[in-house]
């Protein structure tokens, strides 16, 4: 199930590239939102596209959806071209964007009917389609409603539902949990899941490490509208340093003696704070995590409470880039001196 | 999901100098239908967005008949047989303008980019939203010339005479369709589509022969008044109602809603391709 743990080289060496973008260029005036982007997604895998606001998601999903066009570059979707066959790729692709693009006077059922119609099936298909699409995605109960009386979470998986009408076999998902709860988040990745088991080869751009983690085969980061860095999951993941273990102590006083211990053990790398009580310790695989939890309980340490963290999109950055990542935040020291 | 799922999902092979496939016109009337089926039942989901069909009319005739009215014409009956006839025009042209707006406000949701990377033809949504304009300002035409007989007023010649005043009123309402489309798209913003709308239909309105005689207008304002579409439209329908001369201001209507067509509506289903 770990699909992490496969090499991505392992995978889909067979199939062929069902996205294939070449030296994309987009200029917005001055500023470049895409500069020279290249990547490949292979057919039936996720590629998931990392960045933070601003670095050119956006704009690369909307130039592969025919929504606007590359000042430069090419770009091939399931075998058509983005800017010389834009109707024969629209019937290939799915998107669902960071803003639910669903009409909100409309029922659910209305929304999907009208898609089903637009993508030219027969009216009794369209029909069946959109009752078959709002069960598979729990909204039949809702289905009469109009679709501003939904919850982000309805809204998003309705979204989902219109993009995959026409079976598409290619999905963009935009930042498709950005604002969401965790628990209806949980419900769009397992979503995502199920299409991509349905042989869906899919183009996720998102801004957290997790997410990338939990549905994507290889990575593309970008940032600034460039290529900083591709692979897969695994690999990018041991450069950023992997997951963090974080223990939190019963008593507070006993962290330097934790630290020593597992130094004494051989496991390197753990270092606590008292400010905040807590014991880190960097992982490179789960057999440590075991190591680390079975020395401390070995030796009696009562443990309060411990945690993985993964690095953030800040740290992906500030390693990959060897510069401070792409936050706009205020130094807390100015911030200070503001207050 | 595992690795066993990756079985290469099959994908047509485009050959790769192939042209981009061509939408039919019978698709693009389906097309067109689902759509306007669509904004159809956005007035049915929002029946206040009726509201300035429904109550437009009435509150000019009311307003214009009574208040004005009397001051103009020797009687109120004489003002009824020349104001309303020109109001089927003000109608048409101020339920036309209200188009851009909503069609501003589909930009700012995510609808039309749902609807932009689905295989129709990019005139589908414009020709839409101008059907279900249509009967909107139908059911608007219907309530005025309803209301305007109950207090008074008079069909001098026919069915089919009031049939064409009508039609003449809707085919020059529908070509302006497409200048507040244009604004619609070239505008930021809903409010300001509005008041440009405004700055438009207020002087066109009120500079032309639809409220009052232009005899006691100054020399420019005449001048202006002369070349206005409206005033044109205007005494084309009373011509048509009153069964007064009517064939040269229709045929001035004609060419105006023709030559505004053909000039604007190119400009808005570029502009509507051209929109990011």
């Amino acid at each position: 199930m770990n699909r992490n743990d496969i090499a991505p080289n392992d995978r889909g060496l067979s199939g062929t590239n069902a996205v294939e973008v070449r030296g994309i260029v987009k200029h917005y005036g001055e500023t470049k939102a895409l500069d020279g982007v290249d990547l490949t997604v292979r057919q039936g895998t996720v590629l998931g596209v990392l960045g933070p606001n601003g670095a050119g998601k956006t704009t690369l999903v909307r130039i592969l959806s025919t929504l606007i066009k590359p000042d430069a570059g090419t770009a091939f979707v399931g075998g058509y071209d983005v800017l010389r066959q834009p109707k024969q790729l629209r019937r290939t692709i799915g998107l669902t964007g960071q803003y639910a693009s669903v009409d909100e006077l409309l029922s659910g059922y209305e929304n999907l009917y009208l898609i089903g119609r637009l993508l030219d099936l027969p009216a009794k298909q369209a029909k069946a389609r959109a009752t078959e699409l709002l069960e598979r995605f729990s909204l039949t109960d809702a289905a009469k409603r109009p679709a501003k009386t939904y919850s982000g979470g309805m809204r998003r998986r309705l979204d989902l539902a219109a993009s995959m009408i026409g079976n598409p076999k290619v999905l963009y998902l935009d930042e498709p949990t950005t604002g969401l709860d965790p628990r209806t988040r949980n419900e769009v990745w397992d979503e995502v899941q199920r299409m991509v088991s349905e042989g869906a080869t899919v183009l996720l751009t998102t801004q957290y490490m997790e997410e990338a983690e939990q549905l994507a085969d290889a990575l593309t980061v970008i940032d600034k509208g460039k290529v900083i860095a591709s692979g897969g999951v695994a690999e990018l993941k041991a450069q950023v340093g992997g997951r963090t273990l974080q223990v939190r102590p019963v008593h507070p006083a006993e962290l330097p003696e934790m630290a020593r211990c597992l130094h004494e053990t051989g496991l390197t790398g753990a270092t606590f704070s008292a400010d905040t009580g807590l014991l880190s310790v960097q992982l490179t695989d789960d057999e440590q995590l075991t190591a680390v939890i079975g020395v401390l309980g070995s030796r009696g340490f009562g443990i309060a409470g411990i945690d993985t963290k993964l690095p953030s999109l800040d740290e992906v950055f500030l390693t990959i880039t060897g510069k401070s990542g792409p936050t706009d935040a205020v130094p807390t020291l100015e911030k200070e001196a503001v207050a | 999901m595992s690795a066993a799922t990756l079985s290469p999902a099959t994908v047509k092979p485009a050959p790769l100098n192939a042209d981009d496939v061509r939408i039919g016109p019978r698709a693009t009337l389906r097309h067109i239908g689902a759509l306007t089926r669509r904004n159809l039942m956005r007035i049915k989901a929002d029946p206040e967005s009726m509201l300035d069909a429904v109550l437009v009319p009435i509150i000019f005739t009311v307003l214009f008949i009574y208040v004005f009215g009397g001051a103009m014409f020797p009687t109120r009956a004489q003002y009824i047989q020349y104001m309303v006839p020109g109001l089927l025009g003000t109608t048409g042209l101020n339920l036309a303008m209200a188009v851009g707006t909503g069609l501003n406000s589909d930009f700012q949701t995510g609808v039309m980019d749902r609807f932009r990377t689905l295989p129709i033809g990019r005139s589908a949504v414009l020709l839409s939203k101008m059907a279900a304009e249509m009967l909107r300002a139908l059911v608007s035409f219907t309530i005025l010339i309803t209301f305007a007989m109950i207090i008074g007023l008079e069909i001098k010649t026919d069915v089919l005479h009031l049939l064409a005043a009508v039609g003449l009123s809707l085919m020059f309402g529908m070509s302006i369709v497409w200048i507040s489309m244009l604004l619609g798209m070239s505008l930021s913003s809903p409010q300001a589509v509005q008041g440009v709308s405004m700055l438009v239909i207020m002087p066109l309105q009120f500079g032309s022969s639809i409220f009052a005689p232009t005899g006691t207008m100054p020399g420019w304002l005449q001048t202006f008044t002369e070349y206005n579409p409206l005033s044109a439209l205007a005494d084309a329908c009373r011509g048509l109602i009153n069964g007064e001369a009517f064939s040269h201001s229709v045929l001035i209507v004609v060419i105006w809603s023709v030559a505004i067509t053909a000039v604007t509506a190119p400009l808005a289903v570029a502009r509507f391709r051209k929109r990011t």
